[in-house]
């Protein structure tokens, strides 16, 4: 198992490698002279000059590609255009809110997601499964801001159960809390709706296979059979999939930091668009790409633990 | 003493768009400790149905035995409810499958697979279970089988994983062992050490053993009874020596004339057309549509009768046995 | 063998029953999809003002006889902006996944044709670029191109193309290996021409689920890109922009933000049950 999980952190690289560059390269075909569109065309040559100087724009795009991989290297993400102060200590700042919002619609997605897609299978054409067709429709049809805004206007303009707008200030554990309900609700709903379908599928395939029979024959529980037989071979795929939604998930997270007003990485986002802070959006397509490389090598590994044919070929 | 497996007047039925099937026709028979039967035929002839009903594992709300009883050591499974049906599963009854290759469960090692049953109907304890499966695997010859407990199927080849199951379905110690088609997806020479296995198991533990297979090699190399079966019909029922010396039914000697032999003088003869579907089946005899020697009173179902005067040899046709 | 014949039945019936749901849902979604496109299309004919008419004297009100759906903050006609909202989504939707089809399509029958390094390097790019999240993606590209209709196709369509490119680099993969194939080389046929005639028909039944799905998706983005601000500029209707200008007046104006998602949602939901029920129709293996 160590060995496979090391196997697969060096693959990583390649990957992640390519992925920065693309990030390099196309913060860099920003149209027109980035010092314009920072400090508008009234800007002095001077002025132009030093902004050119600060941002390395002077080196030749070879060297500035060398440093921008040095400094990633070095956990040095540059910068910010607009406030100067170094990327890497906003992006820790508001890390553990993006973190704590995707951890709990992760758990919502699954605790959810995956009983209702087994009882879907497990009585197939009933009502269960019936609702979860249903829901899972719907949920792949929302984009979440949509989904976030419908949540708002429910529950915090009709219901009054949570506040419009959180408050910034987050440091009362309850409050806290509290202003992560709805957020993580959003998400994590969205999640049930891809978790439901692939553990349905993935069981209903499961169950007609030959195993199930055998298991049956030894005289176990349907219980045992649909938990212990079938589930464990439907998990396979469902890891797969709750992998690929990570990377939805990170998409997803940033709209719902917006609609909730929450801090975090999506709401940098957005600020480094609105700003057109171009070392803060690239230092946070960094930040992005890793989260994403991450993601990927955790889900192979969850892949190696639960399908034992992966770490033994 | 009773017999560890009786099986009488069982019909098992299928539903289909509201119509019902019989799938399975009156069929009884007994399996006595130490004896083989075979029960042979084409595919879709009945004869998995039959061990499905016998098992209990009729796929739910679609198929049912709709009449008869099916004793298994003393319990009545058809009039049994799910829980009885459970505890005789895995634990007086075992089964072993065509497929060894997607029969066994490719997430759990075979240690635990080979030693739920015992945790189930013996609550034995994990590492108890596991001590004991161990001692299945060196039984059916696992190589190395210490080693090999925490091992998953698909490190296993073909013969290996046939070990597996049976050391799966005897774990418990069931008196009856139902084996469908358990050397078919087999290579000749590993069938014929599965079968000495099998031999060799049954002996050591009175099994009482219902083979099913479309093999008559098979079935003249390991059987002591033959029952061939056609459209959920038993055809004909015999001693392995008397079926083989004297096949009557024309559907068995159209098997018989299907498979190929060495000292046969042609080649083997397929049987022209196929089984019917289930709501093609023509009333009365169902193998009129395949047969030769067909005359009108075909259209009515003829009874078993003794051929030969023989009542260990029935056949049921108008045409052939005692009148 | 006979229990081939014991599954075979009940599964059958399933599949008939579930078929018929589905294929109800296959009609209900084409139905969606096509009001919505001729609504779209006939828009500056039925939409009752123009979008873009400011009334001063009307903001912010609510759904009435005359605005149906209320006004926005400039006192513009929230139904007619609605309308007219539809054709920049849709006409996103429908170009950038056809130039991510094409392009797609192109490349990936190309790669799984040739094979050797070709094929390898188009699929590590692939691999690639599909882990890395489709509306981030799209963002970064809006984010530097420049937010504008041509833009925005561009960079939603280059969010399309890997998955297309995989899809037809495996069947094309697939049918390189069928005897015809040789057949066709024997005869003398060029790459192109098998390509063209005979591998890409092949792969039509798949790719017309993956299209429905996929404008799906674009949509999605481009509503999504539109609401953080990332879409045709205003004054222009999208529905994630009105959407937007809802949702910065969501206490005292909800509907403003209710009746754009809700046609997101809708146009989303006819697409999915299209695709869905095509997918079914096409590979009964999948009935699920």
């Amino acid at each position: 198992m160590l060995k496979f999980a090391l196997k697969r952190l060096l693959l990583a690289i390649p990957t992640l490698w390519a992925v920065l560059t693309i990030v390099f390269v196309l913060i860099r075909i920003v149209p027109g002279d980035p010092t314009i569109v920072i400090l508008g065309d009234q800007a002095s040559e001077q002025a132009r000059a030093d902004l050119r100087e600060k941002l390395g724009l002077a080196k030749s795009i070879f060297s500035q590609y060398i440093d921008f991989m040095w400094q990633i290297a070095h956990g040095d993400l540059g910068r910010s255009l607009a406030t100067n102060r170094p990327i890497m200590s906003d992006v820790l700042s508001v890390l553990p809110y993006t973190l704590e919002l995707t951890l709990a619609s992760l758990i919502v997605g699954t605790v959810i997601g995956v009983p209702l897609g087994v009882l879907a299978a497990e009585k197939r054409d009933g009502f269960a499964d019936w609702f979860a067709r249903v829901f899972s429709l719907a949920g792949l049809s929302f984009p979440a801001f949509v989904s976030g805004i419908l949540l708002l206007i429910v529950f915090s303009l009709k219901l009054r159960w949570f506040p419009v707008i959180s408050s910034a200030n987050l440091v009362d554990p309850i409050e806290r809390l509290r202003a992560l309900v709805l957020p993580a609700l959003n998400l994590g709903l969205l999640m049930v709706a891809y978790v439901t379908r692939v553990t349905r599928s993935g069981m209903l395939k499961a169950l007609g296979e030959d195993y199930i029979r055998t298991a049956r024959s030894k005289g176990l529980p349907s219980r045992i059979v649909v938990w212990r037989h079938a589930f464990r071979n439907a998990l396979v795929p469902v890891v797969t999939v709750v992998g690929l939604y990570l990377g939805v998930l990170i998409g997803n997270a940033v709209l719902t930091e917006i609609v909730f007003n929450r801090p975090g990485i999506g709401k940098l986002i957005v600020t480094a668009l609105n700003q057109r802070d171009y070392t803060l959006l690239q230092g946070l397509m960094v930040v992005t790409a890793f989260a994403v490389v991450l993601a990927n090598i955790l889900t192979d590994l969850t892949y190696g633990l639960v399908d034992p044919r992966v770490k033994t070929e | 003493m009773n017999a560890p497996l009786i099986v009488d007047g069982v019909t098992t039925s299928i539903r289909l768009d509201g119509q019902r099937h019989d799938v399975v026709r009156d069929i009884s028979f007994q399996v006595a400790a130490r004896e083989t039967l075979a029960l042979v035929g084409e595919s879709g002839c009945g004869k998995s149905m039959t061990a499905l009903s016998i098992m209990g594992l009729l796929p739910a709300g679609i198929a049912s035995v709709s009449a008869g009883k099916i004793i298994v050591d003393g319990i009545d499974m058809v009039a049994a409810d799910e829980t009885v049906r459970e505890s005789v599963r895995g634990n007086r009854i075992g089964m072993i499958f065509q497929e060894p290759m997607t029969s066994l469960n490719p997430v759990l090692p075979i240690g635990f697979q080979v030693g739920e049953a015992l945790m189930q109907h013996q609550g034995l304890s994990r590492s108890a279970a596991r001590a004991k499966a161990l001692d299945l695997l060196e039984h059916v010859r696992i190589p190395s089988a210490a080693r090999r407990l925490d091992d998953y199927p698909h490190q296993f080849s073909g013969g290996m994983r046939q070990r597996v199951m049976i050391a799966l379905a005897l774990a418990c110690g069931p008196k009856v062992l139902i084996a469908d088609e358990p050397t078919t997806a087999l290579d000749v020479t590993i069938q014929r050490q599965v079968l000495a296995l099998l031999a060799d198991l049954q002996a050591r533990e009175g099994l009482a053993v219902l083979l099913i297979t479309h093999n008559l090699g098979v079935v003249a190399s390991v059987a002591d009874r033959v029952m061939v079966m056609y459209g959920g019909d038993v055809v004909e029922s015999a001693d392995v020596k008397d079926f083989f010396a004297r096949p009557t039914h024309p559907y068995s000697v159209a098997l018989l004339a299907a498979m190929p032999r060495i000292d046969a003088t042609e080649g083997p003869q397929p049987i022209p057309g196929q089984v019917p579907s289930l709501d093609a089946m023509p009333s009365g005899c169902r193998f009129q549509s395949r047969c030769h020697l067909r005359q009108d009173v075909c259209s009515t179902l003829p009874p078993l009768k003794p051929v030969a005067g023989n009542p260990g040899h029935q056949v049921r046709c108008w045409m052939r046995g005692d009148t | 063998m006979s229990l081939a014949a014991s599954s075979g039945p009940p599964s059958r019936r399933h599949s008939r029953l579930t078929r018929l749901t589905r294929s109800m849902g296959l009609v209900i979604g084409l139905a969606v999809v096509v009001l919505m496109i001729v609504a779209a299309l006939v828009a500056p004919w039925i939409a009752p003002f123009d979008p873009d008419d400011q009334d001063v004297l009307l903001i912010l009100s609510a759904p009435d006889a005359t605005h149906w759906f209320g006004t926005d903050a400039f006192g513009r006609d929230v139904l007619s902006r609605v309308l007219w909202g539809a054709r920049v989504s849709l006409y996103v939707g429908f170009v950038a996944t056809a130039l991510g089809i094409v392009i797609g399509s192109a490349i990936g029958i190309v790669a799984g044709f040739y094979g050797g390094l070709i094929d390898r390097a188009v699929s590590a790019s692939t691999d690639i670029l599909l882990s890395f999240p489709q509306l981030i993606m799209g963002l970064l590209l809006v984010a530097v191109l420049g937010a504008s209709l041509t833009n925005l196709i561009i960079a939603i369509a280059i969010t399309a193309v890997p998955a297309f490119i995989r899809m037809a680099r495996s069947s094309a993969l697939a049918m390189r290996e069928r005897d015809f194939i040789d057949a066709c080389r024997v005869l003398g046929y060029s790459d192109l021409r098998i390509m063209a005639v005979h591998i890409l028909p092949n792969s039509l039944d798949e790719l017309v689920v993956m299209a429905s799905l996929w404008m799906a998706s674009a949509i999605r983005t481009e509503s999504t890109l539109a609401f953080i601000g990332l879409s045709v500029p205003p004054p222009t209707a999208t529905w994630g922009g009105i959407v937007r200008e809802g949702f910065d007046n969501l206490l005292d104006a909800p509907w403003l933000a209710l009746f754009p998602s809700l046609a997101i949602l809708i146009v989303m939901i006819g697409l999915n049950m299209v695709g869905d029920g095509l997918r079914d129709a096409t590979d009964p293996r999948a009935a699920t």
